[in-house]
């Protein structure tokens, strides 16, 4: 089916279904009870999900298959924001021109950088890939003003000409949508103590996200993913061979400069501002951490590993002392105060801190990320099962 | 094979039943159900406290924190009442907003646009707020103001000091209490030509970005308007931390004066190297070389340490004022925190109160009837003497400080003095002064 053995469809499916009832698997705990502050099934939050996994996505098809480390590729996905915002303002509100904007000029600026960055391998390409975005970063930060907008950041006026849209109607500016149907739009929906949020926003991202998971697949299984991967592992016998390896890693750098392109699209598309720090070298940083804690070059490692950070960022970041004290209220004074004072460097502002214990946690004895944790289990299970016939475990693949 | 059927069939039944759930009527859902975003139906109230938790402004943040954390407290009948007793308007009775119990939920915008957006969106969309206020940048400030326009809710800015807030980029749903750079030039002029005579040469340095770019514009029209001439203005990246290489070149260029557009970080910086260059001990066309700071905060001072004794600069608010609204918000804040506030303290302090108090005068939290209650409001007792919050740009006119480095601080607080308080009307512009020009207050959204 769609071209895919059926280990990959089996991805797909799991990956589609998650999408499909996130907001149901995100908000697993009662509005209103102490549990509710966990619950992530909020619009913007899983907005964020699933277009930091299209960036992570894209991200690992250049570092896990090729294995250059670009250390800058938030560049793109800025540079996909601003193009958005752009096509709003000039053109119409519909996001669909805006994506497609995103995804061209992102992809013509990871072509010029691709093709300087490119002549050098391994630490120096990582540097030229930072130094860039840290050009780009700058310049749109204060040289750009009138085209970035500066420190505010690129924001939609009501004076804005939208050729496409005629003259605005309203005194309040148009919110991007897809023919009508507006990004913003939610409706919620209770069921006894629980609420759900359906977001048309969130679904038209998850059902980008997925083309784009379907397409990275089909790059994975493809001659093409095969001669990037040839590439990680010996470029050096590659090109014996004959191979000029150049114009392969050039493809597989525009291909996930588009992805961040398209990401930052998404970004503006359901948040019509674009703002410089998007391009930061620690935003270029951050990818980086999904995709390795996730799983570099597996299929849906990055996906999780972006769904992790995230969670944590908006979540974790916002448990504050107050909230602590109510948890651990049922403990003896002094030793309350003593257990809080324990936990709340990790917690809160100092979720960083977590996040980089866990990271270190991963990389010395997970060295394949989250996939190999669940792979891990699963052969435990696997184990069980097929104890005798036990010539099938030998055969189990990472799931690439 | 049969596997692969069973998981097709329960996709199609899955996303069959998912279907329906998202093409429901929207009678079934909530949001119909509510006359504005977030309408607050329990007997509480949740505003967001957006603030710099993170970041180079960490510790007005943090100040700003205490000042809502104060004000909370107030509204709700504890503490000593603050300012609740000095303020002209009598509507707020200490027992929440409109009788709700106000509660809070807080923020970190890490001073990135960004950042500050995604904040507030999991405060509207999560936790159910209805105002966010805060933040210590203009920046952040009118990014997260467009945001609260879209999405129906009240937007009371804290610490931004750019014209663009209330200028090209103001929104029906944000107030701004702070002073801004035009005022700070229409204030600091006078003083400067009375202290410095009106023939001098200033020399710019101007932080990269949109807060700098406007402050300079307005020093540079006002003090151009009183006779000073304007040798040049240098841009200074906002990362830079040694001035040295900037300040050498003014020596050279002929200039009496040195004005730094510089804010927190950087102006302690700049501040430093220009002393430590010898500047203020120069003598060039035959007067003393001067250096000018357009917007002090007590916090800065504090970090410049000696190098800011008998500079000028401007400030929104300062502590020792003796009116007898700042006396009694201080003698609160000291007596939960032990210190004075700072003016980003205040000006959050105020904001939480004049919100409470229209919501309670409009008998609604409706963000439009709300606008309209704070729309032309004439209040005094808040610190800043009778301030007039303007129809046409939500913004408050109210006197401006001028103030000094002291020469003998007598403790670590007490490092500014007060040299002039310029009248609201010395420093009222019109709604469409050049420096505020373009842009549109469009309607007030009261969204859902």
């Amino acid at each position: 089916m769609l071209g895919l053995e059926k280990k990959d469809i089996r991805i797909l499916l799991i990956v589609a279904v998650l999408t499909l009832f996130a907001p149901f698997i995100l908000n697993p705990f009662p509005a209103g009870s102490g549990w509710a502050q966990f619950n992530a099934g909020y619009p913007d939050l899983m907005q964020r999900f699933v277009i930091f996994g299209i960036f992570a996505i894209g991200f690992n098809i250049l570092f896990g298959l090729t294995g250059y480390l670009s250390f800058g590729h938030a560049a793109f996905l800025g540079i996909g924001s601003y193009s958005a915002v752009w096509m709003f303002k000039l053109l119409s509100m519909n996001v669909l021109p805006a994506i497609a904007l995103a995804v061209i000029t992102s992809g013509l600026f990871a072509l010029l950088i691709g093709y300087i960055s490119l002549r050098r391998s391994g630490i120096y390409f990582s540097i030229l890939t930072l130094a860039f975005a840290q050009m780009t970063y700058a310049l749109a930060y204060s040289v750009l003003t009138p085209i970035t907008g500066g420190e505010t950041g690129l924001q939609l006026a009501l004076d804005d000409p939208r050729v496409l849209d005629g003259a605005s109607t309203g005194s309040n500016i148009p919110v991007p949508g897809i023919f009508g149907l507006e990004m913003r739009s939610n409706s919620q929906l209770e069921m006894g103590d629980w609420v759900f949020n359906l977001s048309t926003g969130y679904y038209f991202s998850g059902i980008i996200m997925l083309l784009a998971f379907y397409l990275s697949i089909r790059i994975f299984r493809s001659p093409f993913g095969m001669m990037l991967r040839a590439i990680k592992s010996n470029q050096q016998r590659l090109n014996y061979t004959g191979l000029n390896a150049r114009p392969y890693t050039l493809a597989a750098f525009m291909i996930s400069g588009m992805y961040a392109g398209l990401a930052g699209g998404l970004m503006a598309a359901m948040d019509p501002l674009a703002g410089a720090e998007r391009m930061f070298w620690t935003a270029s940083g951050e990818v980086v951490l999904m995709t390795i804690l996730g799983g570099a070059g597996t299929l849906i490692g990055p996906v999780l590993g972006a769904g992790l950070i995230k969670y944590m960022e908006n979540i974790l970041s916002k448990i504050n002392s107050d909230i602590l004290h109510t948890w651990f209220a049922f403990l003896p004074d002094g030793l309350e105060d003593f257990v809080v004072s324990m936990v709340y460097p990790f917690i809160g502002k100092g979720w960083h801190l977590t996040l980089g214990l866990m990271f270190m946690a991963v990389v010395i004895f997970l060295p394949g990320g989250l996939v190999e944790a669940g792979q891990r289990i699963s052969r435990i299970f696997k184990r069980k099962k097929t104890d005798e016939t036990s010539k099938k475990s030998t055969t189990t693949e990472p799931a690439e | 094979m049969s596997k692969s059927n069973l998981t097709r069939r329960g996709l199609l039944k899955t996303s069959a039943v998912a279907g329906a759930g998202v093409a429901l009527p929207t009678i079934f859902t909530a949001s119909s159900a509510a006359a504005y975003t977030n309408e607050p139906t329990g007997s509480t109230v949740t505003l967001g406290f957006n603030v710099p938790q993170s970041g180079p402004y960490a510790d007005e943040g943090a100040d700003e924190l205490r000042a809502y954390e104060l004000a909370v407290e107030h509204l709700n009948g504890e503490g000593d009442g603050g300012m609740m007793g000095t303020f002209s308007s009598k509507a707020l009775q200490g027992n929440g907003i409109l009788g709700k119990k106000v509660e809070f939920v807080t923020g970190d915008t890490q001073t990135k646009s960004d950042a500050a957006r995604a904040s507030a969106k999991s405060m509207i969309e999560k936790d159910g707020a209805v105002m966010i206020t805060g933040g210590s940048s203009s920046g952040v400030a009118v990014a997260v103001q467009a945001l609260c326009q879209e999405a129906g809710i009240i937007f009371m800015s804290g610490l931004t000091h750019s014209n663009d807030t209330t200028g090209k980029d103001k929104r029906a749903n944000g107030f701004r209490h702070f002073f801004n750079s035009y005022m700070s030039g229409a204030a600091l002029a006078p003083v400067l030509e009375k202290m410095y005579g009106s023939d001098r040469k200033a020399y710019h340095l101007t932080a990269d970005y949109n807060w700098g770019y406007t402050t300079e514009e307005a020093i540079k029209s006002s003090t151009e308007a009183m006779g000073w001439e304007t040798v040049n203005t240098v841009k200074t990246p906002l990362t830079q931390t040694d001035f040295s290489s900037y300040i050498a070149p003014v020596l050279q260029s002929g200039a009496d004066v040195l004005v730094l557009n510089h804010y927190g970080g950087n102006m302690v910086n700049s501040l430093t190297n220009a002393v430590q260059f010898g500047l203020r001990d120069k003598e060039v066309n035959g007067k003393n070389f001067e250096i000018v700071v357009p917007l002090y905060s007590r916090l800065m001072a504090k970090g410049a340490g000696a190098n800011v004794k008998g500079i000028f600069g401007s400030t929104n608010w300062h502590w020792s004022l003796t009116d007898e609204g700042s006396k009694a918000f201080v003698k609160s804040f000291g007596t939960k925190y032990g210190f004075p506030p700072s003016q980003a303290a205040h000006t959050c302090y105020v904001q939480t109160m004049l919100y409470a108090d229209a919501v309670q005068r409009a008998g609604s939290f409706a963000p439009c009837a709300v606008a309209e209650a704070l729309e032309g409001f004439e209040f005094d007792g808040l610190g800043n003497g009778p301030t007039l919050y303007r129809a046409e740009d939500h913004q408050c006119f109210k006197d401006v400080l001028v103030v000094k480095g002291k020469e003998n601080p007598t403790s670590e607080f007490d490092l500014l003095e007060i040299v002039e308080v310029t009248p609201a009307e010395q420093v009222t512009y019109a709604p469409d002064h050049p420096q505020f020009a373009g842009g549109a207050l469009g309607n007030c959204n009261n969204g859902a």
